[in-house]
């Protein structure tokens, strides 16, 4: 048991995240999970507004399901398959962030500074927390994917405009890391 | 009950990136900061087994559950778009630490934080589809 309640290797989490898009393939559908952000603004009301968001949701209703499921899996193995251990970043990453001004690094998977309930009504948690979101949200339907989409369906299909959204993905991860994370930290 | 098996699927996926860190700031920020293999390691590994698994298929015309052929659709050819649209993405993913899956299972570890994300990111898929047609594709 100790293993599991252990940090998972990549080596075991890659392969598994392989079988997971392999499973969805094999009951007929497609490992993709930004779908499910246009499908909640639609369940919302959304087609009242723009054309793209008249669809039947219904028929995404399974990869609503595996989003709920995606939520009980968080709760299981933070509350059943834990024991507390403090994650192991490389030395230089620590460093860096304790230059940017972060304490306590990796004792919980994401930092209190940002997440936590006391922290999240500042100003700059808020901030960091909405723009965050509304950028993923609105680069993955631009870019037609995220990371499940293109960096992992797309890569393993061997399909070019993944390769090229990928490679954004990191042009613009560098680059806040880089050059804005200074300027906001 | 045809929607349990994609209720297990999402438990198993959670409990994967969860485990694995996969779903954490800090590692996102290693990633970025080319200071681990550990997410290169878990993406890499995944594409390779996926190219592998997805060309055995393709090669036995294995079918679906549902005795269809399998096809994996086509990402459709918008450079453009690709390109533009990843970067935000990643401007996102590199502040937030969370892209469209572990935002849902960090939630579910009780990171409440996380409401304000998934609605924030439900709001800038609703703005794309507002000015859609205005953007380069």
């Amino acid at each position: 048991m100790k293993f599991l309640l252990n940090p998972w290797p990549w080596y075991v989490a890659g392969p598994l995240i392989a079988v997971t898009m392999l499973i969805l393939i094999l009951f007929g559908k497609t490992f993709g999970m930004s779908s499910n952000l246009r499908t909640l603004c639609t369940i919302g009301g959304a087609g009242k507004y723009a054309d793209f968001f008249k669809f039947d949701w219904k028929t995404q209703k399974w990869n609503l399901t595996v989003v709920l499921g995606t939520m009980i899996g968080g709760f299981i193995a933070a509350n059943l398959l834990s024991n507390d251990s403090t994650m192991a970043l490389s030395e230089a990453t620590i460093t860096d962030l304790q230059a940017l001004g972060f304490s306590n690094i990796g004792a919980t998977l994401l930092p209190p500074e940002l997440f936590s309930l006391e922290n999240i009504f500042t100003f700059k948690s808020l901030s960091i927390l909405i723009i965050s979101g509304f950028l993923v949200g609105f680069g993955t339907r631009y870019a037609g994917g995220c990371t499940s989409g293109h960096a992992i369906t797309g890569l393993s299909n061997l399909q070019l405009p993944s390769l090229v959204a990928v490679i954004g993905f990191f042009v613009g991860g560098l680059f806040m890391i880089y050059i804005l994370f200074p300027l906001i930290f | 009950m045809k929607f349990l098996k994609f209720l297990f699927v999402g438990i198993f996926f959670g409990i994967v990136l969860v485990k694995s860190e996969a779903v954490s700031w800090y590692r996102i920020f290693e990633m970025f900061k080319f200071q681990s293999f550990h997410m290169y390691g878990i993406i890499g590994s995944a594409v390779l087994i996926g190219i592998i698994a997805l060309q055995i298929i393709k090669k036995y015309h294995i079918k679906s559950i549902d005795g269809e052929a399998i096809v994996v659709p086509q990402k459709a050819k918008n450079y453009k778009a690709n390109s533009i649209g990843g970067v935000i993405f990643g401007l996102g993913w590199a502040l937030g630490g969370a892209c469209p899956g572990p935002m849902y299972m960090l939630l579910g570890t009780g990171v409440f934080a996380m409401v304000i994300v998934i609605l924030s990111a439900m709001l800038g898929t609703f703005v794309y589809g507002l000015i859609k047609n205005k953007l380069p594709q």
